[in-house]
């Protein structure tokens, strides 16, 4: 059952290319998941300057529809049928609670970090109850199972299937937002709210569909994310923190802030667990804290937090 | 009505309480209920192992009818998180607010650190399942007895296995990057390095981490690997492992390969070799009510989580009695707890070390599919040798053992391999 360890006597070359090419790899994999959540966090706040602290709760929230549409429930439903079905559930949650709650409290920013975070735990000890405290595993699509040979590793499949996803969804947002009257009025609405109603754009419909919008792309994230990650209570704690570096290193509203963002956090979090493991988080916060310092409103971004 | 005591009120009340205290009190201690606190961990990565640990304690109570000692009990719960200062805030709770005779647990030896100097103090007889070797070696706490085992007292006979039997020579160890991980590495290092291994690389990941794949990334240049993830993180670890073609074989302690968890793995984890101070396939009368019962109550498969705390209830029960139920005598008790030999637990035999520390068999297992009737799982856990009478130094003579430092994240040193 347990062949030879080939590894152990091949050339020491390969095994370290093997280093660096696996980390690299995964580094992308992990940058593609935190841009799709990082890309609603950071349309959110760039348009409507609300800090959406229960962004990691509507990740975890995907993750769990997903695990129970997924895990055997719905015996036939394909990965994404599921997946799509989990962004629009949360996408209309998001948007109801930007209608009830947020909508309440227009330019309060420290009742909306109260508001979004006493939802967020409200959510979680909702998840718990619901779904018990075990890590729940999420079967990938079939057609993605296995692995690929990349060089002298094999990489699994579907991770790399996670890089064109989120490469995909970068485009489709990129042309939402440049090149249709939607993504103008988002624009329009970052750069200068009060200037856009002026001009007659029908901003509290905008705010209640880009906060939908973001919500589905953080549950479509947990999907993805599940097949790697788990979903556990404590995924929210763990995944918000990095989409939140994310946007301040990128700069929120910034579609390419988002995509920069993620690369660098996703590069420095797996290097740096594999070559510094007691800095590791050290490491992750110091180039947001430069960024802060320097130029506050972060790479590309609009305005400054 | 004023709410003050009038002055006759404030005379009749001290003359009856003088009164009362005139006469012999009857010894209504002795049908109160002896309270039991349960330290355990419901929320946060290691959840599955504390919910695993109550669930033990409840099948033993029910199996007594909730009696230890000719004594009705009272279990009292508390939820750590699974973090050291929870554990205190816990631990302050049960002593002070629900003034428990015993404590039972709690799960993570960092926890037990955190909490061994406030229950000495306190002089409350403290039955730990977390490791936290030093309590029972280089800083003996006089109130803390662990029927469980030290965290490294699995890996030393593994570490001893894969070398002799195996014929492994390089290892790479893998493990949370806490108090039982630094620990268990320790165990397994020295262990392996005695019979002529050396451990070429250590890694520690941060508790609750979901993605290895940067640790696996620097899995290397050996000939097996061994893990001591705990709780339900070695199902994802092996899945990732295997995932990412890794071939190497797996050794594991008490908690790698839990048998609770073996529902949960898949076929990647065929052929992991484990040691554990309890398997589910060991074949004796009490092993085998006890799972029943658990399968009863909780229709759950109990691994080390679930036996450990219910021997530990067996040891209180077993102490109890010989003090005839008098828990007001915390220093009798204490002695009377040391002094528990059991013969027939659903781990095997147990007796206790003049630290307070288990001595007991340990068991090798592999994991294999299931062939036939067993309890109805996919994957069984088969022991393939046993070894008794392991303490928590292993072979080596005691003061030697002593004079070293204790197990932890810099200690062995690494060898040049």
């Amino acid at each position: 059952m347990w062949a030879t360890s080939y590894l152990a006597m091949e050339n020491r070359k390969t095994a370290e290319m093997t280093f660096w090419l696996l980390l690299t790899v995964n580094s992308i994999t992990f940058a593609s998941l935190l841009f799709l959540l990082a890309a609603g966090f950071s349309l959110i706040f760039g348009l409507m300057r609300i800090p959406n602290l229960m962004h990691g709760s509507l990740f975890m929230i995907g993750g769990y529809l997903g695990a129970t549409f997924l895990g055997g429930m719905f015996e036939t439903i394909s990965f994404w049928v599921g997946a799509a079905a989990s962004a629009i559930i949360v996408a209309v949650l998001g948007a109801v609670l930007e209608r009830l709650l947020l909508r309440r409290l227009p330019g309060q920013p420290l009742a909306q970090v109260l508001v979004t975070l006493g939802i967020s735990f409200i959510v979680a000890d909702f998840c718990l109850m619901v779904w018990g405290g075990d890590p729940l595993t999420v079967p990938g699509p079939e057609s993605l199972e296995g692995t690929i040979a990349i060089g002298p590793m094999a990489f699994p499949l579907y991770r790399l299937a996670v890089i064109a996803i989120a490469a995909i969804v970068a485009i489709v947002l990129w042309f939402l937002l440049e090149r249709t009257r939607f993504g103008a009025m988002i624009r329009a609405g970052v750069d200068d709210p009060g200037m856009a109603r002026v001009v007659g754009i029908r901003v509290s419909l905008l705010f209640t569909l880009v906060f939908a919008l973001g919500a589905g792309l953080a549950a479509f994230a947990g999907v993805m994310a599940a097949p790697i990650l788990q979903v556990y209570p404590g995924l929210d704690q763990y995944i918000l923190p990095l989409a939140l570096v994310v946007v301040i290193l990128g700069g929120s509203g910034s579609l390419l802030g988002a995509i920069v963002g993620s690369l660098v956090i996703g590069f420095i979090y797996n290097f740096g667990q594999a070559l510094v493991p007691e800095l590791a988080y050290f490491v992750l916060f110091l180039p947001m804290l430069l960024v802060l310092l320097v130029r506050p409103q972060g790479l590309f971004g609009r305005f400054e937090i | 009505m004023n709410d003050n005591i009038t002055r006759r009120q404030l005379l009749v009340g001290t003359a009856a309480l003088a009164g009362a205290s005139a006469f012999p009190m009857p010894s209504i201690a002795q049908s109160a209920p002896v309270k039991l606190g349960l330290l355990t961990v419901k929320t946060g990565p290691l959840a599955q192992a504390g919910i695993q640990m109550e669930q033990g304690v409840i099948t033993w109570l029910k199996e007594h009818d909730y009696k230890m000692g000719g004594r009705k009990v009272e279990l009292v719960s508390a939820d750590t998180g699974g973090k050291p200062a929870g554990a205190k805030t816990k631990a302050q709770a049960l002593i002070e607010r629900d003034k428990v005779d015993v404590i039972v647990g709690p799960l993570a030896a960092f926890e037990i650190l955190a909490i061994s100097d406030y229950v000495k103090e306190h002089k409350v007889p403290t039955l730990s399942h977390a490791g936290g070797d030093d309590l029972t070696q280089r800083t003996p706490n006089p109130y803390f007895l662990r029927p469980s085992a030290t965290s490294s007292q699995a890996m030393h006979p593994m570490g001893h296995y894969a070398v002799t039997e195996m014929g492994k020579k390089r290892a790479v160890t893998i493990n949370f990057d806490f108090a039982f991980g630094h620990e268990q590495q320790g165990g397994f290092q020295a262990a392996f390095e005695q019979g002529g291994g050396c451990v070429v690389n250590r890694l520690y990941a941060p508790l609750g981490t979901p993605d290895y794949t940067p640790y696996l990334a620097q899995m290397k240049d050996c000939d097996v690997v061994c893990q001591g993830f705990a709780s339900s993180a070695p199902v994802a670890f092996m899945k990732q492992y295997a995932e990412l073609g890794y071939k190497f074989p797996v050794v594991a302690g008490e908690t790698g390969a839990d048998d609770a968890l073996l529902p949960a793995f898949g076929d990647e984890a065929l052929g992991m070799m484990s040691c554990s101070p309890y398997t589910l396939d060991l074949e004796n009368d009490s092993n085998k009510r006890f799972v029943a019962a658990m399968l009863r109550e909780f229709n759950v498969v109990p691994g080390f989580n679930a036996a450990g705390p219910y021997v530990i209830c067996d040891v209180v029960n077993a102490g109890l009695e010989a003090v005839a139920g008098d828990t007001s005598d915390r220093d009798k008790l204490m002695a009377a707890l040391k002094a528990v030999n059991l013969k027939e637990t659903p781990r095997g035999p147990i007796s206790f070390d003049q630290f307070g520390n288990v001595v007991g068999s340990f068991y090798v297992r592999r994991m294999e599919k299931a062939s036939g009737n067993q309890y109805g799982l996919k994957l069984w856990n088969r022991t393939v040798k046993t070894y008794n009478n392991v303490g928590q130094f292993w072979d080596w003579p005691e003061r030697d053992f002593l004079a070293k430092p204790v197990y932890s994240r810099d200690y062995p040193p690494m060898n040049k391999c």
